[in-house]
């Protein structure tokens, strides 16, 4: 009986400890000082957040820095709300939708005492959108639709479009935009990659190679009383299980990234009141994607039918137990208002209502194309959660209509050289963005002869098109309707790549670190200015 | 004894060149690409350009030869270079996680060798008795239980209790802080590893003393020291574990050894940022640079604790030395 008992608290307490969430507790006033100690699951390869794509940078390494504009920190969810951070107020387009003016505070100053003007945001946005020779952008294609930055004077910047696009204001606000001071990046544009020093909440203080980052508080941060906490301390802790134990033996707060359900019902059981879970759906999805170059997946039928054998919506509950997925969705992130409903979505194969049906004509689909007894490798990374997992979950669903698959699980390395040189049959790759900005997110579904990460190896000329087209208006309305169109063609009418779940993100933390928000991306809010410890 | 130490010295150099070789055309053969990691892994895409300038960098546009013949000259003026993966100095990098690997080493050794020897000693000279049987138990546990896994139980068991009895969860420090800047913070981390690693590496240890000393205490000259009239704690330790301790010594060495290099699991367990944990992600990282160093420090380590095994050979056994 009391084995039974235990069994059922552990849930009931991780339902209450998010509930608490829904219901949050009267604003507090913010306690100052005190040492925010979190861990990191990896460390950054440099320092420069422009060339970097990792949230092992962003952790540790994005509290130093300054942003010309940000998710909105009050409600970070909101996908179409943007706050500034070194500009005085967001501005309204002009020029019919082409042109941004940007008012940049006065009196900002960088740690090293310099003060930062309008062309160090100037030197920042054109390192970012227009790089030298040499110097490596992550997001240079998010910002394509720039076509000129200038700064007519210290206090203003002003970006011009080649056309209108909604997805401008989300690409800018992307994590990794730091404010870098002119000086330094005249004297050496490949400073940053190996230096810190911007203007943000946190000046750095020690890195330990392998070890950790420290940070102390900037008490000439732009934020009247902001930050809160004297400092922060980001530990590297590779594994996941001593990431846990550290929360609950309080050598850390709080892991940004997210875990399993498991390793927070743990906590919750451990530390009972002393936790509190914040969970969002994730910006981020794991795709599947076959070979168009191998046969027999150069045939539109072969893949519509690995798409028709798996059932998303009876995985989803069950998955969600034991991994970081839950919702099911298309390629718009669920719930974001260019994302397909649930009915629309049931009207694209492998999202029907009737599993049974869709694996009747998945069966129907092999045998027309006279592989009814199917077997292919699934190349896999060497990831646990959530790619192993689901991984083994699709090799099952594949069973269902007949198909055999072996999973091979790869580490990073070799896993992309056999996505790079097209040396796998089939293979799970994932699409995880920031800021959530679908017109720019599903850039990932181009071609393979547009997209430098569509690992598929296919041309589809109709689908770039339809991506075009739909990039180039600013009506909400036509951006829906052109997106269904490339949904279904990416989805269903070729099944280039599909969708398996949404990941979920799970953040457990000690109930003390008050002030901040999970998002739908494990990349922000990080800055750490609005944090603070109620010790 | 000096044309003995010279011999050993001198035979290191073809085992650190033939290591170098083999690590240098090893690497080449895992398939991946440095560049194309650190610039697309964590997602979004990479210009051709810029991978192009990151080879050419890293110096991995230039012919296989070429790239040989940089490493060698680099080991030999003792110029170690960068690492390819954080384009910092590889002294920098590796020095904080040699202290903290060495150290940790030491401890276990330590540990190993203060059970290791009372125990094997005890358990051959009261053989058959109910305090041998324990011993084989306990040793024949320390080998069978993995060290990360008794790692893990070290830390739950802290928890557990520290929780159970002063209603606060403690855990082991997860930051490193060297000995002479806190020994108390230092050793509240390290003294957990070190046990985790020590008791298997004393079960290895205890059950070669017991072996060695059961084998001696039936020679000739032990039943003379007896028949001598001998007090048996002296025939026990100045004649039968002095010769029984040869084969101890060099478990104790290659253990040592292999504690400064491959203590991968159990770092991670205990978030030691130590040499094996640098060793397995320089290797996932394609760092050829960095893992290359590495491999050479471990064999020229090997190198001289065989070394300094030989040498404590000569002295235990002065035979040794006479006939070489």
């Amino acid at each position: 009986m009391k084995f039974k008992t235990s069994l059922l608290a552990v849930p009931l307490a991780a339902a209450l400890a998010v509930a608490g969430l829904a219901n949050p507790a009267v604003a507090q006033t913010p306690k100052k000082g005190g040492i925010l100690k979190f861990v990191v699951p990896d460390e950054p390869p440099s320092f420069d957040g422009h060339k970097e794509t990792t949230f092992a940078l962003i952790h540790p390494i994005a509290p130093f820095y300054s942003v010309l504009i940000r998710p909105d920190s009050a409600d970070p969810s909101n996908s179409s709300k943007f706050e500034c951070d070194i500009c005085t107020e967001m501005p309204t387009s002009t020029d019919g939708g082409k042109q941004y003016t940007f008012k940049i505070r006065k009196g900002l100053k960088f740690h090293d005492g310099s003060p930062l003007t309008s062309a160090d945001v100037l030197a920042t946005f054109q390192r970012i959108i227009f790089p030298k020779e040499g110097i490596s952008s992550a997001r240079k294609a998010q910002m394509s639709m720039v076509e000129s930055v200038t700064a007519p004077d210290a206090e203003t910047v002003v970006f011009k479009l080649k056309r209108p696009s909604g997805a401008f204001i989300p690409a800018l606000a992307a994590p990794f935009h730091f404010i870098y001071s002119k000086a330094k990046l005249d004297a050496d544009p490949r400073w940053y990659e190996q230096n810190v020093m911007g203007s943000g909440p946190f000046i750095f203080d020690i890195r330990e190679a392998g070890a950790r980052v420290t940070g102390k508080r900037n008490p000439n941060y732009h934020h009247a009383g902001q930050p809160y906490i004297d400092g922060f301390e980001a530990i590297f802790a590779k594994t996941q299980t001593l990431r846990v134990q550290a929360i609950r033996g309080d050598q850390a707060v709080i892991e940004f990234r997210g875990f399993p359900p498991k390793s927070r019902d743990d906590l919750v059981a451990a530390l009972g009141k002393d936790i509190t879970v914040q969970e969002s759906d994730w910006n981020c999805v794991l795709l599947i994607t076959p070979n168009h170059e191998k046969k027999p997946f150069d045939d539109a039928r072969v893949r519509r039918a690995l798409t028709l054998a798996v059932d998303r919506w009876g995985g989803a509950p069950a998955l969600s137990k034991i991994a970081i997925v839950k919702a099911v969705g298309g390629i718009v992130f669920p719930g974001h208002e260019l994302a397909a409903t649930k009915e629309e979505l049931q009207q694209i194969a492998g999202y029907g209502p009737d599993i049974t049906k869709s694996r009747d004509e998945a069966r129907r689909l092999l045998k027309e194309a006279g592989v009814s007894n199917l077997k292919f490798t699934l190349t896999n990374r060497g990831v646990d959660q959530p790619y192993t997992i689901v991984g083994t979950w699709l090799i099952d669903q594949w069973k269902q209509v007949g198909i055999e698959v072996t999973q091979k699980v790869e580490s990073t390395g070799p896993f992309y050289a056999q996505l790079n040189s097209g040396a796998f049959d089939v293979t799970l790759d994932f699409n995880c963005q920031s800021v959530v900005n679908p017109l720019s997110d599903t850039a990932k579904f181009l071609p393979s002869d547009l997209a430098g990460d569509q690992y598929g190896r296919f041309k589809d000329p109709k689908l770039a098109e339809l991506h075009d087209a739909m990039n180039g208006t600013d009506d909400v309305k036509q951006q829906r309707t052109l997106m269904r169109q490339y949904e279904k063609r990416v989805l269903d009418e070729e099944a280039h790549n599909f969708i398996s779940l949404w990941w979920y993100r799970i953040i457990p933390h000690r109930t003390y670190l008050k002030g901040w928000k999970a998002g739908p991306s494990h990349y922000f809010p990080n800055q750490l200015d609005q944090v603070w410890l109620d010790k | 004894m000096f044309r003995y130490v010279v011999k050993r010295l001198l035979l290191m150099i073809p085992t650190l060149f033939g290591a170098a070789v083999l690590i240098f055309l090893l690497m080449r053969a895992i398939p991946g690409d440095i560049c194309y990691l650190r610039l697309a892994a964590g997602g979004g895409t990479v210009a051709p350009d810029v991978l192009r300038i990151c080879r050419a960098e890293l110096g991995l546009d230039q012919p296989l030869i070429a790239q040989f013949l940089t490493f060698i000259k680099g080991l030999v003026t003792f110029d170690f270079g960068k690492s390819m993966w954080t384009n910092r100095p590889i002294i920098e990098e590796i020095g904080l996680r040699f202290q903290l690997s060495l150290q940790v080493a030491i401890m276990a050794t330590l540990t190993a060798i203060l059970i290791a020897i009372p125990l094997g000693t005890i358990s051959a000279v009261r053989q058959n008795t109910w305090i041998d049987y324990f011993v084989r138990t306990f040793t024949i546990a320390g080998i069978a239980m993995p060290s990360f896994w008794l790692g893990i139980l070290i830390i739950l068991g802290i928890l557990i209790t520290s929780k159970a009895w002063f209603g606060v969860a403690w855990m082991p420090p997860i930051r490193y802080v060297p000995l002479w800047e806190d020994p108390w913070y230092n050793l509240s981390m390290l003294i957990w590893p070190a046990l985790a690693t020590g008791y298997r590496y004393s079960a290895v240890a205890t059950r070669m003393t017991r072996s060695a000393l059961l084998e001696v205490l039936r020679e000739d000259y032990v039943r003379t020291a007896r028949a001598k009239g001998l007090y048996e704690k002296l025939v026990i330790n100045r004649h039968a574990l002095r010769n029984a301790l040869l084969p101890v010594v060099t478990v104790l060495g290659i253990e040592f050894a292999f504690l400064m290099g491959g203590l991968v699991v159990t770092e991670q367990v205990f978030n030691l940022n130590g040499l094996g944990k640098l060793f397995v992600e320089s290797v996932l990282n394609h760092d050829y640079q960095m893992t290359q160093i590495l491999v050479m420090l471990v064999v020229a380590i090997f190198a001289f604790t065989n070394f300094v095994v030989d040498i404590l050979y000569a002295w235990l056994d002065p035979r040794i030395r006479y006939t070489r």
